[in-house]
């Protein structure tokens, strides 16, 4: 459905139906990611956009009784195929959640925890590689003093970026992103928002947003979705401006969810 | 009727609240009472040839130094036992029980175990390994101990490590980390100060416990620090000194209460420290 043709699909998701137990949550979703583009779900509560973005690193394997089917193809292999590994898989598609996670450990620990899964490093190169990717993350001048505190001494705004950090420092070719603001004040948001703008220089972005302004700012490509349904899915601009669909306009105006 | 329903809430309230106060001085009133008796009787008794003699014969000067002793080595060990299985099983309940039958049974089981009887374990020790070798031992003790200790573990690993957030688990999946690097770098961490908490919680209590130790260990009036042997230990001592008519016998018995009472609180204390710690770091 992409007008443009200079960019390169990077995810191209076929028929994807998604099912938590017998209720069918998504319905024969088809659409393409574009290669280091952002990529905004939105939608009303329940509508199944993070249920999508959690396809695509199969984070729903976690739990019994979800299945997927259909195919999400990345590099030329289907996510969905039962011999994927899944741990290859996550190192290649990052994903922040909405609420920080930082893990038990100190700043630095918790970004070298994932480099150390798939690479071996020196001491001087992990030393190297954090500092990358806590400037990436727009956090290195606020904690490059106090590296071995622990990451849950941070304030909620520094903790997720700790967390962006965190998920690009494995250089993963995708970056999913679960509503990666709605627990964070408006200056941390901002923060944020600038970040993905310019990450998406070295990364493909996919984020879910509750918050329409936010993905009108951050997003090259918007995918509207309404009951498990992909409503429509086009330029930013153009499904804010000039929707095809009535519903999708209906949302964007504000008349409805 | 608003001021009404406004007036009738304060009454509840007030009410509620004496009910309250007068509840926690009643249980209060009986620890501090248990604690005066202990401290009345004990103090002068604690002497410091309690911690260097052996037990003696009645109408002679001696001490705990064996039951001290023994006791220490039979909690130290039985808690070195019980801890390492008690973690591994309750690990496996909370991080892989979700499907199936096997956990579902093993946590039913463990209740069980949990609210046993400690009489009801001494017995089965007694039963399935003194009554073989035909003689009591510090070794059989220890098992009783362990026993005891293990469902405690178990059960606050696995509620410990079900505090742990699943986003914290989905988090470091995200990262590509397989399952037991999540386990032992992320969520066992996350939930370290509370695991501890619970074994101190163990400790305390089989540092008291007689029963099974009657059944197991026995006594010993000697100095032995074979675990092959009869041990002597505290509770058990505590136990016949108290009964005995011979009032140095009694004396004793007060001093080692107090010792068993002061260690099980210094261990709760510390558990509670250790636990507001790692809280306030994290």
């Amino acid at each position: 459905m992409n007008t443009e043709t200079n960019v390169t699909p990077r995810v191209i998701v076929k028929d994807l139906n998604f099912f938590y137990g017998k209720a069918r949550a998504l319905k024969d979703i088809n659409l393409t990611i574009a290669d280091k583009k952002v990529t905004a779900f939105i939608g009303p509560s329940g509508c199944g956009k993070s249920t999508l973005l959690r396809t695509f690193n199969r984070m729903y394997q976690l739990y019994p009784h979800q299945t997927a089917t259909g195919s999400i193809m990345l590099d030329g292999c289907n996510i969905l195929d039962k011999g994927q590994d899944l741990n290859k898989l996550r190192a290649k598609v990052g994903m922040v959640f909405q609420k920080p996670t930082p893990f038990p450990m100190s700043i630095y620990d918790n970004i070298a925890f994932g480099v150390k899964l798939y690479e071996s490093l020196s001491n001087n190169e992990m030393d190297e590689r954090v500092e990358w990717a806590l400037k990436k993350a727009a956090l290195w001048t606020e904690v490059k003093d106090k590296l071995k505190q622990s990451g849950m001494s941070l304030s909620g705004g520094q903790q997720q970026r700790l967390c962006i950090a965190r998920a690009i420092a494995v250089k993963p070719e995708v970056l999913l992103l679960d509503e990666p603001t709605s627990a964070l004040d408006p200056i941390s948001t901002a923060h944020i928002e600038k970040l993905i703008d310019e990450l998406k220089e070295d990364f493909t972005i996919v984020i879910v947003t509750h918050n329409m302004q936010q993905a009108a700012r951050v997003s090259d490509y918007t995918a509207y979705m309404y009951l498990g349904d992909l409503i429509e899915f086009g330029d930013t601009s153009t499904v804010f401006t000039n929707p095809k669909r009535k519903e999708t306009e209906d949302y964007i105006t504000g008349r409805f969810g | 009727m608003m001021l009404d329903l406004y007036t009738r809430r304060k009454i509840v309230n007030w009410a509620g609240l004496t009910v309250s106060v007068l509840a926690m001085g009643f249980g209060l009133f009986w620890l501090c009472w248990i604690l005066w008796t202990l401290l009345d009787h004990g103090l002068p008794a604690l002497t410091s040839s309690v911690f260097t003699q052996m037990t003696p014969p009645p109408g002679s000067n001696g001490g705990l130094f064996n039951a001290i002793f023994g006791s220490l080595m039979m909690t130290v060990i039985g808690t070195l036992i019980g801890t390492p299985i008690g973690i591994l099983a309750g690990t496996y309940l909370a991080e892989f029980g979700q499907r199936g039958w096997l956990a579902p049974i093993t946590r039913f089981i463990n209740d069980i175990l949990l609210s046993a009887p400690s009489i009801v374990i001494g017995l089965f020790v007694y039963e399935v390994y003194v009554v073989h070798v035909k003689h009591f031992s510090g070794w059989a003790g220890t098992l009783a101990l362990a026993i005891i200790v293990i469902p405690i573990v178990i059960r606050t690993t696995e509620n410990m490590l079900r505090l742990v957030p699943s986003t914290l688990r989905e988090a470091a999946a995200a990262l590509g980390a397989p399952q037991w690097k999540i386990i032992n770098f992320v969520t066992l961490r996350a939930a370290r100060a509370g695991i501890i908490t619970g074994i101190m919680l163990a400790i305390a209590r089989i540092s008291g416990e007689t029963a099974p130790l009657l059944f197991t260990a026995l006594n010993n009036q000697f100095w032995s620090n074979d675990m092959n042997q009869p041990m002597a230990n505290l509770p058990v001592v505590i136990f016949q000194f108290a009964m005995s008519p011979y009032t140095d016998w009694q004396n004793l018995a007060w001093a080692g209460a107090l010792l068993i009472t002061f260690s099980v609180l210094t261990l709760n204390i510390l558990a509670r420290v250790l636990f507001r710690q790692s809280a306030s770091a994290h």
